[in-house]
């Protein structure tokens, strides 16, 4: 008899746990993967395999440092969502340092600094991308022109070259694949005295569609499966609506249409994958609702009139920061105790 | 009849209810045990209790249902022990209890002569008796609160100075396996309501519901027919753990919440289980103390599985003998259901009157728990919370043992359900932390309460040593006695201001 006594309450539980709802969110990402490497070349999966495996030893040697439990806190796969989300966030194409310091800074300084799993305060994806933006602007900003009518993604060959930093000395080469991302063209085609309209008519965003109904599946998924809630996709999403649609109303010709900005750049991987970390996110349904309106405003102001084309990055880590007192001021009424 | 509108309470889970097992045979009478314990102090958990003083001793022979340890005085909170049958008493000594805890309780021993021979009974016609002759009796029987908690029955009664406008039977067990109350309702749902009736008579309510979980058909059924021409209302209310925690049923039928601190008596609400008035029955109409309850024994780890109407001191391990138990899968036994009972640490342990359930769980059923993961915020527990708080902030203040953050998050208006740490996808053990965390700040509130007297004590001996010395001052002096305490005072007070 294997009798045993030390049992906490309850005794039963619902089947599913952190792992598996972490390798849900890695499925999930598959569709958006899929389309980066349709339209940009193998870079992704590169930048998705150096960012892996420098998180996951940056992981190992901080669980080491802190005498955590190597195999238990490995297995639950939060590295590897963290460096997924960097790696699909970099421009494809960048080299393969850049992808490895921005693992390294989200796992080490972002995440186990601050008490590792479950402690940040901070996005760890987000922090490490805005850490890069800063420190490296024009790697980060160079997206290389999407694969259409004229022009075929980079081949694995050219894509590894890129990467290892073979092809950095061809000023040439690169100059002939990057290309202003859609926001950016917008940006400056507004900013040097074209209507709005105007520019619309110049760009190109069907790679940027595609890749944002990408994660708008894999999103749906997570809803579906229950990963996720709702509240932080659905109030970011609104929240940017409204007020792109505040701005279209007032200045028809220096923005374009609300649709444009939910379906370009990184909106929807950042609704339905970077928003709805539950680290760094408030946490009731009010709370959620608050923190992602306040996302997809912050989003859309710093889009329209901050001086990077997007602005994902900035967005969450500035919401990261109002969640104790969105948490502290959402609380609800307790049973038995009258309305405050 | 007046149906009230059902208002749902907030949270809550759909549980599997693995009740199917136990509920296919009618209740039958466990087999007379080897020998019965009974504790003279009540292992409660959550109220104490003033241990009863054993009226007998060692080699005397007792009744069936004679008192053999009560109070010392007639008013101290203290639940008096009858023998649950005809015998010797064989020990008076320590011996363990079913408790979260590995306790030992003094407990008086008895071994069953087999004849199981009552005392002398007074029936009585109800309707004829006063309200003094029916609390007298109901106190006497020793009657706990059946459905989990223990509060002793009669303190639940004598608390209402204020008057009682609804009384609710509940009927809606609706923790998983546990079963006990749905053979009571389906087999003897006129027991239920003429106990029912006697706290009418005794209360004059103006509602009186007895609730009951729409999963449960025959119950429904059954009592609804014992209730016909009363005037108890039979309430089906949706099948949603934990509606038959005493608050949320009381929010399910009449909108109201209990104020926190309070209890529903405070409010004119009085809840009681369907098991407790069965046996006000017993003790009002045919004077038979608390002797016996129904409890389930479920579990893979037994042969036959149902609801056995047990002795009150029957040792656990014997009825786990009888109903077939495989020693080599039983992993562990749980008293009461899955999500608030306790593993029992000592088999030898008796039944005590709030034993609902024991389940003799093979480890592929109630598998040991998985190694606790950090929180990562994720929220799932904030909405499965009947009580509405935040059981995510209440960890990690619990972590902190952060005193005024837990209170001021509400930490003592937890019931405990465990729905919380059901849903947890990190496994962490939520109700443990908050059990440690409320019983360090019931500690550290007492530990207070004992320095403030401590305080006042010592305050009181300085003042009365000062007083003591200028009144011999006064003496050698031949002067004025009440100027010179008034002067020692002010240097006493000069000397504190230091």
């Amino acid at each position: 008899m294997n009798y045993t006594t030390h049992s906490p309450t309850p005794h039963t539980h619902t089947p599913g746990n952190v792992n598996q709802f972490m390798r849900q969110v890695l499925l999930a990402m598959l569709p958006g993967v899929v389309v980066l490497h349709y339209f940009f070349g193998a870079g992704v999966l590169f930048n998705v395999f150096v960012a892996m495996a420098v998180a996951l030893a940056a992981e190992a040697w901080m669980l080491r440092l802190r005498k955590k439990p190597m195999r238990l806190f490995l297995s639950d796969c939060s590295a590897l969502i963290t460096a997924a989300l960097i790696a699909v966030s970099l421009p494809v194409g960048v080299p393969w340092w850049l992808v490895a310091v921005g693992a390294f800074f989200a796992i080490v300084i972002v995440k186990h600094l601050y008490g590792g799993l479950g402690q940040n305060v901070f996005n760890p994806a987000m922090a490490a991308y805005a850490l890069l933006l800063v420190a490296f602007p024009m790697q980060m900003t160079s997206w290389p022109a999407p694969a259409g009518e004229f022009h075929a993604a980079p081949s694995f060959v050219e894509s590894l070259r890129l990467f290892l930093g073979l092809a950095s000395s061809d000023i040439n080469a690169i100059d002939a694949m990057s290309a202003a991302t859609p926001l950016d063209t917008l940006k400056i085609e507004v900013n040097l005295g074209y209507t709005a309209p105007e520019a619309m008519t110049q760009l190109h965003w069907g790679a940027w569609q595609w890749l944002n109904l990408a994660w708008l599946v894999g999103g749906v998924y997570l809803l579906l499966k229950r990963i996720i809630r709702w509240y932080i996709p659905v109030s970011m999403l609104a929240g940017m609506l409204v007020v792109a649609s505040l701005f279209y109303f007032i200045a028809p010709d220096r923005v374009a249409a609300p649709p444009f900005y939910l379906f370009s750049g990184a909106t929807m991987i950042c609704a339905f994958f970077i928003a709805t970390d539950p680290v760094t996110a408030a946490t009731s349904p009010k709370g959620q609702i608050i923190y992602g309106a306040g996302i997809g405003i912050l989003l859309y102001l710093i889009r329209v009139l901050g001086g990077y084309p997007d602005g994902v990055a900035f967005a969450v880590l500035l919401m990261n920061l109002t969640v104790p007192t969105i948490d502290y001021y959402t609380k609800t009424r307790v049973y038995g105790h009258p309305a405050s | 009849m007046s149906i009230p509108t059902l208002t749902p309470f907030p949270g809550g889970l759909l549980l599997p209810a693995h009740k199917e097992n136990a509920t296919q045979s009618p209740i039958i009478n466990a087999a007379m045990p080897q020998r019965l314990i009974f504790p003279l102090q009540y292992p409660a958990q959550q109220h104490h209790t003033v241990p009863a003083v054993p009226q007998v001793s060692v080699g005397d022979t007792v009744l069936k249902g004679q008192c053999i340890a009560q109070g010392d005085t007639p008013n101290t909170s203290c639940i008096p022990v009858h023998a649950s049958t005809s015998g010797t008493v064989m020990a008076i000594e320590d011996h363990p209890v079913p408790h979260p805890d590995d306790t030992h309780t003094r407990c008086i021993i008895v071994e069953p002569d087999g004849q199981d021979k009552w005392i002398t009974r007074k029936k009585a016609d109800v309707t004829t008796l006063d309200n003094d002759v029916i609390f007298d009796r109901i106190a006497q029987a020793g009657i706990i609160g059946q459905g989990g908690a223990g509060f002793p029955c009669i303190d639940k009664l004598h608390s209402q100075d204020k008057a009682i406008h609804t009384l609710i039977i509940n009927g809606a067990e609706c923790e998983p396996y546990i079963c006990c109350d749905d053979s009571l309702m389906r087999e003897r749902a006129d027991t239920i309501i003429e106990g029912t009736r006697i706290l009418q008579q005794l209360l004059k309510p103006e509602h009186c519901y007895l609730a009951i979980e729409d999963n449960k058909p025959d119950a429904i059924a059954a009592v609804q027919k014992a209730a016909k021409d009363t005037a108890i209302d039979i309430i089906v209310v949706p099948t949603r753990y934990p509606i038959g925690g005493e608050l949320q049923l009381i929010q399910t039928l009449t909108g109201q919440e209990v104020p926190s601190g309070n209890n529903p008596t405070d409010i004119g609400i009085l809840c009681h289980n369907v098991g407790t008035v069965a046996a006000v029955y017993h003790a009002v109409a045919l004077d038979e103390p608390s002797l016996s309850r129904i409890i389930t024994l479920t579990g893979d780890s037994l042969d036959k599985q149902g609801n056995l109407e047990v002795l009150i001191g029957t040792p656990i391990d014997s009825l786990l003998d009888e109903m077939g138990v495989n020693r080599d899968t039983l992993s562990q036994v749980i008293m009461g259901g899955p999500l608030m009972g306790f593993a029992v640490h000592d088999l030898n342990s008796p039944v005590l009157k709030t034993t609902n359930c024991l389940i003799a769980a093979t480890r592929e059923a109630l598998p040991p728990p998985k190694a606790e993961m950090p929180c990562i915020r994720c929220g799932r527990c904030e909405p499965v919370c009947p009580a509405s708080l935040l059981p995510q902030q209440l960890y990690w203040y619990a972590r902190d043992n952060d005193a005024k953050a837990l209170t001021e998050y509400n930490l003592f208006d937890c019931i405990e359900c465990g729905a919380c740490a059901y849903v947890c996808p990190s496994h962490i053990p939520l109700v443990d932390y908050y059990r440690k965390s409320k019983h360090h700040l019931r500690q550290a509130a007492d530990e207070k309460a004992r320095a403030d007297k401590a305080k006042q004590r010592f305050d009181a001996r300085e003042k009365r040593l000062v007083e003591q010395a200028a009144a011999r001052d006064a003496r050698k002096q031949g002067g004025d006695k009440q100027s010179a305490i008034a002067a020692a005072i002010a240097r006493a007070k000069a000397k504190d201001a230091k």
